[in-house]
């Protein structure tokens, strides 16, 4: 099975060094699988998360030491961030449309690298919103703002922005836990359809999502990777004390 | 048992609720008593030939127009030299430079200060500077130069918090897509932060409209139009200033209250459009 993203020993600090977050990790992601990171507040799975795209750069007094690549390229040498941040899109926590209208949204991502040509521009919509499974709710309305939208509609919305940038990896941090079930349902739904095409490491609180969800689960405890497995036999039967305990959900 | 306010208690809510109610009528009250005082005195002599004619100190004409003209062009050379430094400034602030650094200390220092100096000291310096030492003499440009450096604190603060107020999940969603920092800057977050900026420049064309001494030190209070940036020019407030000084008729009274009524006039009509602005803006892209 080939590898898209392999860490080796990362470690993290904030603060310039004062608070270290992340305790040499090694995790290996496979490519067109979706792989969840799990663990209580604090545990470091985001911050591991926004390794991945650099995001951590914009963050003050982080220091990272450790390899991460992506297609065996070290990406933090002579890689430039913006082209990394395409091929490996994020979605956040809290769904963050720009303050503009439906069709601006998708394309703006686009636009900021230079494209101008309608035809282009509106082919990219129309197959990202229809990759989101958002296009039939909002084919009427491209024009209007995207505000206007559900919660999770505004959430496929920003899924669909990450796809029409044509990503190799996308990564999403906690990405339903602002929304109600029947929302959560169409997410996950999307995920499954998504991984055919896409890498996908998702950041969850919620311990059945994972099991939903994903091909296979990285526990985090504290700064530490306690283990990493397929995600049916890490949570039936984890090596770990600390799994077993977490995913029987004695603390957490 | 039952809790029931005692009486002590009730008084003493009565009375808190009494002097908020008075300090709200007084602020409220103040403002129309003076509106209505102005107006009342000098919405009378207002009209198309006082608004329109020539103004010469002997008194054959007494209109305003060179000052309405003298006063936007005054607006528009100050605005034009400060928004963009202050804008520019602000986006560095907020977009470039590291929190907590050092020049961002000193900058910030600096408009503090400048925000706290006296308006007439910088009408002493663009005097000795401007006037002076540039030999720009007393124009408009000497004038809108000065003026610029006194609402600079503004613009910057006003604008670094409408900068600062752009969610951050703005610029981690663009620097997501990896968008350049100059397109989230100009395309996302400039945008975004418009009302606040708009509000910024308006607060300052009132200040520019409403000072005296340092537009007088430094555009001198010649009432003619001015041909160009280099010819001096009389403002609205500076005329008012130098009617009150010689308040001798009846005539001349009016036409104090007159020219107030137009300034006032105008700084009401600025208001409600930055209020109209800010809230087109809201509608836009909320």
């Amino acid at each position: 099975m080939m590898n898209k993203i392999s860490i080796k020993d990362l470690n993290l600090y904030y603060g310039n060094g004062a608070n270290h977050a992340l305790h040499g990790i090694n995790l290996d992601i496979p490519a067109r699988q979706v792989t969840a990171l799990i663990g209580p507040s604090g545990c470091g799975k985001s911050t591991l998360l926004r390794c991945l795209n650099r995001m951590n750069d914009l963050i003050e007094g982080v220091k990272i030491d450790g390899l991460v690549t992506l297609d065996e390229q070290d990406i933090y040498q002579n890689v430039d961030v913006a082209s990394l941040r395409i091929k490996v899109g994020m979605v956040f926590q809290k769904a963050n449309p720009f303050p503009m209208s439906i069709y601006d949204n998708i394309a703006y991502g686009l636009r900021a690298q230079g494209v101008t040509d309608k035809k282009t521009l509106n082919e990219v919509v129309e197959r990202s919103l229809r990759s989101a499974a958002l296009w039939d709710e909002v084919k009427d309305r491209l024009k209007s703002p995207a505000f206007g939208l559900s919660g999770g509609q505004q959430q496929r919305l920003c899924i669909a922005r990450t796809i029409a940038m044509e990503p190799d990896v996308i990564l999403m941090d906690e990405p339903t836990s602002a929304l109600d079930p029947i929302a959560t349902k169409k997410i996950e739904d999307l995920i499954q359809t998504l991984k055919q095409k896409y890498t996908i490491v998702i950041v969850t609180h919620s311990m059945q999502q994972a099991r939903r969800i994903s091909d296979r689960t990285a526990f985090f405890l504290m700064g530490d990777l306690v283990e990493h497995n397929n995600t049916n036999i890490l949570f039936s039967t984890p090596a770990d004390d600390r799994t077993r305990g977490y995913v029987n959900g004695d603390f957490g | 048992m039952s809790y029931t306010l005692t009486r002590a208690r009730k008084i003493q809510d009565t009375a808190a609720k009494a002097l908020i109610w008075l300090g709200a009528s007084l602020t409220v009250g103040f403002l129309l008593w003076i509106l209505w005082y102005i107006l009342s005195n000098g919405l009378a002599h207002v009209n198309w030939e006082f608004v329109s004619s020539d103004y010469t100190s002997i008194g054959e004409a007494s209109g305003i127009w060179p000052m309405i003209v003298s006063t936007i062009y005054m607006v528009l050379a100050s605005i034009g030299v400060a928004a963009p430094i202050g804008i520019m400034t602000a986006i560095y602030l907020t977009e470039y430079a590291k929190p907590g650094s050092k020049l961002v200390k000193v900058i910030r220092f600096c408009t503090e200060s400048l925000a706290g100096i006296p308006s007439i000291i910088f009408g002493l310096f663009g005097l000795t500077f401007f006037v002076g030492v540039l030999g720009l003499g007393f124009s408009v440009l000497s004038g809108a130069l000065t003026l610029s450096i006194l609402i600079l604190p503004v613009i910057i603060r006003t604008t670094e918090e409408a900068l600062m107020a752009v969610p951050q999940s703005y610029r981690e969603g663009s620097y997501g897509l990896g968008a350049p920092k100059i397109y989230t800057i100009t395309r996302l977050i400039l945008p975004s932060a418009m009302p606040g900026i708009v509000t910024s420049i308006v607060l300052s064309i009132g200040r520019i409209i409403g000072e005296s001494a340092p537009v007088f030190l430094t555009a001198g209070m010649v009432a003619r139009i001015p041909e160009s940036l280099m010819d001096s020019g009389r403002t609205l407030t500076v005329h008012l200033y130098k009617l009150t000084q010689e308040l001798y008729t009846i005539h001349e009274w009016n036409q104090a209250y007159a020219t107030a009524t137009v300034l006032i006039v105008v700084v009401l009509v600025i208001n409600t459009i930055t209020k109209l602005i800010a809230s087109r803006f809201n509608k836009a892209t909320y």
